[in-house]
């Protein structure tokens, strides 16, 4: 079975848990042998993992003819893709695009982030996505996130082949309810040209279904897992004092991520104790005001903002904390946590994340029920026998939640489809 | 000939109420009013009082041979002597009629017996006293909290002077026995047990209104036939359970009632007696030991104490617990002794369970079993802060015994010397009134005759002399 996806992001240069989830999905379903996948990325750097599967890199496949020599293609795009597929790709421009600002290979530049034009690159994107639909032989058409579901559409309206969306998230979470018409009318399209639809939690699908009025017998959940640990990652020593404990709150500082709460539930925590320090990584439009409620509150000699992680960095953090919460507002999933719990560190999350539907061994509370946050914290940094269970059966739990599980819900899905 | 012995369990722990860490040392009150009386009131009337008010009739109408035994936690008296007196007097009314035996159990329906003996010893103390100032009882029996049972227990047990206790059958433990015979302690052989069928039990208490049980709907005659196809020289039938299984767990709707009252008669046709446990243990030889030497209970499928000390939170909380209870009892702090009481209840640590036993578990005011910890361990912490607070924590246990024998000895003392000296200054005082009714007589004297001024104070120094 040959499926054609359209992702934006990419492991190793991500930004958010949607490249995370990609990968790990794409990986899980290429367990299965027969399962050949080609994932389109807007562009591609040249250090992704292609064993299990093949990149097409929307900047590198062409929208305007130039001839250009064998070598030269090779000098520029050999380091990702077979110069031969340019060639091929070449033979399948379907349109006179020469209006719109091309590179020398005829190529359309993308960011590959999230730039003030987005609008403009997801367009872009659906473009260059017409090619590859013309060109490329496929069963299943699956678009990741709502970026890519023009795109999706696009090549569903030239192959009539079936289309999967998995929704990652929605605009209801980003917003707390603000939503943007522009995307959402984006989203629902998508949603309504869609065969069937993915959603990573019951949450998110009944999202879909209220607020987007779908069909509840063409919405899916299909939960998110998580990669086993590199030997690279399980080799980081974790710096742990003693006398201290370490909690942490990783993710982008959003209305979403709720990190007003947790400042909150710190305060109080401090109130009472002296030997917990609080972390709050990442960045994002409300980290000022944050720093500001830390400095009302008094504490900002226990609090800090290390800032935005990076790759490993994320790790030595999550191994030297005792604690990691995540009091999201909304959260379709939420991946972190599983992260945390892999790396032996007990988790709190808000029961309003999608995670919280598949996650036992960790402690649940309302996002803003800040006194049972409080609670919570102070609970494991106290009893070490609740620190130590969360610890050991918080592992064994999430060392079973895999992605190649998933990748099987996903192809029964797929084959219902086809039938 | 085949006998029934029945029993009921009467229990209803203290609720704890939200008790976050902030609390710890600003609020000693740990208990949820409101959730108490409620739930005490539900359970009175879909339960107790339906369910004691058939068990009466029936002793009535069977001309008092149906028999059952009863008990009732020193907690749950407490509870009932609050919100629901007619209770009390209910099973008072049942005690009057002769046919039912109180059986003995700890006062705080805790799990003292596997970690501490003091402490189990002295709830069962209390326990008794309270049996005899409620119902003028003297329980010859004993029940442990959940029917926990091991060797060391029993040897306890016996030592305390009872002649048999209840407990589970468990399959683990039994194995080819059965449990239809009377059987005697390994280590006390005086102590006869009467053990649980769980089958038989199970069946009322777990299974009656059950629609997807093979056997529903379950009627008496065909449960006395079960009872009497047994071979017959399998003459014990223990069919322990809560009292609130009936109109609770099984729904008055269920007819469990009718059920109940069919019992006698149709037991009568089959031959089939009922009796109190002590009339069993008096008639009755053992057939031998059964060893146990790990706790058993009637708890769960693994009839053990895995469903309040399975996880190290649990154990945690347990260990925590009991690490002051000496100090409690060394304590005469009345509030302490009896918030130690509440905090025992083994319910407390149900709550924490983390097995998936596939039966939801009703958690009431808790979400998980670690809020359950958590909430649980905030209220211990404030309480063993106040234990440590009673006396300095430098000082060990056993140190302190001594002191306070000192104390105690030298209190003892001043007390024998303030009453002597109040007997003295009572001497004193007599002596002062006479001396000086006496003076008023002079005083009368010299008035009436003034030619002899003297002689009063020559009586009052001979007084003096004296």
């Amino acid at each position: 079975m040959k499926v054609l996806m359209f992702g934006w992001e990419f492991p190793p240069h991500i930004l958010g848990g949607l490249g995370t989830a990609s990968y790990g999905l794409t990986k899980g379903l290429a367990q299965q042998s027969d399962m050949e996948i080609t994932f389109c990325i807007p562009k591609p750097h040249g250090d992704e993992d292609q064993s299990f599967m093949k990149i097409i890199g929307m900047n590198s496949t062409p929208v305007v003819w130039k001839d250009v020599n064998w070598d030269y293609v090779n000098s520029r795009i050999g380091g990702y893709m077979n110069p031969q597929l340019y060639y091929d790709l070449r033979d399948h421009i379907y349109a006179d695009f020469r209006y719109i600002n091309t590179n020398d290979l005829g190529c359309i530049n993308f960011s590959g982030r999230y730039p003030d034009n987005l609008q403009e690159e997801i367009n872009n994107y659906s473009i260059v996505a017409g090619v590859v639909a013309r060109q490329q032989q496929y069963d299943i058409i699956h678009a990741h996130d709502w970026l890519t579901y023009p795109a999706g559409i696009h090549a569903k309206m030239v192959s009539g082949k079936p289309l999967v969306i998995h929704v990652h998230a929605t605009d209801f979470d980003r917003s707390r309810g603000q939503v943007n018409p522009t995307v959402y009318s984006i989203e629902k399209d998508g949603m309504d040209h869609a065969d069937r639809i993915m959603c990573v939690s019951e949450l998110t699908r009944q999202t879909v279904i209220d607020k987007y009025n779908q069909d509840p017998h063409k919405v899916y959940t299909i939960h998110n897992a998580v990669s086993p640990l590199s030997q690279e990652i399980k080799d980081i020593v974790p710096h742990k004092n003693l006398n201290e404990k370490i909690v942490t709150f990783l993710g982008r500082i959003t209305m979403q991520k709720g990190p007003e709460y947790f400042v909150e539930a710190a305060s109080m925590v401090l109130e009472r104790t002296q030997n917990i320090r609080f972390v709050m990584a990442g960045n994002g439009d409300m980290m000022e005001k944050m720093i500001q409620l830390v400095a009302k509150r008094g504490i900002a000699d226990r609090f800090h903002f290390p800032g935005f992680m990076r790759g490993n960095e994320v790790y030595e953090v999550l191994k030297s904390s005792n604690v990691y919460i995540m009091p999201s507002v909304s959260e379709p999933f939420g991946i972190s946590p599983l992260e945390a719990m892999q790396c032996k560190v007990p988790s709190i999350i808000s029961k309003q994340s999608g995670c919280a539907e598949i996650l036992t061994k960790c402690i649940k509370v309302d996002y803003w029920d800040i006194q049972a946050m409080a609670d919570a914290i102070y609970g494991i940094c106290t009893y070490p026998s609740l620190y130590e269970y969360l610890r050991d059966e918080g592992k064994k739990e999430v060392d079973s939640i895999t992605w190649e599980k998933v990748g099987r819900r996903i192809r029964a899905i797929y084959n219902d489809l086809l039938k | 000939m085949k006998t029934i012995c029945l029993f009921f369990e009467i229990h209803k722990f203290i609720h704890l109420k939200r008790y976050r860490f902030f609390d710890i040392g600003n609020d000693h009150y740990y208990y949820d009013d409101f959730t108490n009386e409620t739930h005490i009131n539900d359970v009175a009337e879909h339960s107790y009082r339906p369910a004691l008010d058939t068990l009466y009739e029936m002793i009535k109408n069977s001309n008092k041979e149906f028999k059952i035994s009863l008990s009732i936690s020193g907690v749950a008296i407490e509870q009932m002597e609050m919100h629901a007196p007619d209770i009390i007097q209910k099973i008072q009314d049942l005690l009057d009629t002769g046919c039912v035996e109180l059986v003995a159990e700890p006062y705080a329906h805790s799990l003292s017996s596997i970690i501490d003996e003091e402490t189990f010893r002295d709830e069962v103390k209390r326990q008794m006293k309270k049996l005899k100032e409620v119902f003028g009882q003297h329980p010859k029996v004993l029940r442990n909290t959940n029917m926990l049972y091991s060797d060391n227990i029993g040897a306890i047990v016996a030592d305390m002077g009872f002649k048999g206790m209840l407990t589970e059958g468990a399959r683990h433990v039994m194995g080819w026995k059965s449990p239809h015979y009377l059987y005697n302690c390994n280590i006390a052989s005086s102590l006869k047990l009467l053990v649980r069928d769980f089958k038989l039990s199970d069946d009322i208490s777990l299974r009656f209104s059950n629609s997807e049980w093979n056997e529903y709907p379950l009627f008496a005659d065909t449960y006395m036939d079960w009872i009497a196809s047994y071979p017959p020289e399998e003459q014990v039938f223990n069919i322990f359970m809560n009292l609130d299984s009936i109109g609770m767990a099984q729904p008055l709707s269920s007819n469990i009632l009718e059920f109940l009252k069919a019992l006698p008669e149709c037991a009568k046709q089959r031959d089939i007696t009922f009796s109190k446990p002590s009339e069993i243990i008096g008639r009755s030889k053992s057939v031998g030991p059964i060893d146990v030497p790990d706790p058993m209970s009637w708890s769960d499928e693994e009839r053990d104490v895995s469903s309040w000390l399975g996880n190290s939170m649990q154990q945690e909380a347990f260990n925590k617990l009991y690490s002051v209870a000496e100090r409690v009892r060394l304590c005469s702090d009345r509030r302490v002794k009896q918030d130690f009481d509440y905090l025992q209840a083994s319910n407390h640590f149900r709550f924490m369970t983390t097995k998936n036993s596939g039966i939801g578990i009703n958690r009431g005011l808790y979400d998980s079993p670690f809020d359950a910890f958590t909430n649980y361990m905030n209220i211990l912490g404030d309480f063993i802060k106040r234990v440590g607070s009673l006396y300095p924590e430098d000082v060990d246990n056993e140190e302190l015994n001594p002191l306070l024998i000192t104390i105690k000895n030298q209190g003892d003392e001043i007390s024998q010397l303030n009453d002597k000296l109040e007997i003295l200054e009572k001497k004193n005082e007599k002596l002062n009134t006479t001396l000086k009714k006496i003076q008023d007589k002079t005083k009368t004297a010299t008035a009436n005759n003034e030619a002899a001024p003297m002689t009063p104070k020559r009586i009052k120094k001979d007084k003096v002399k004296q």
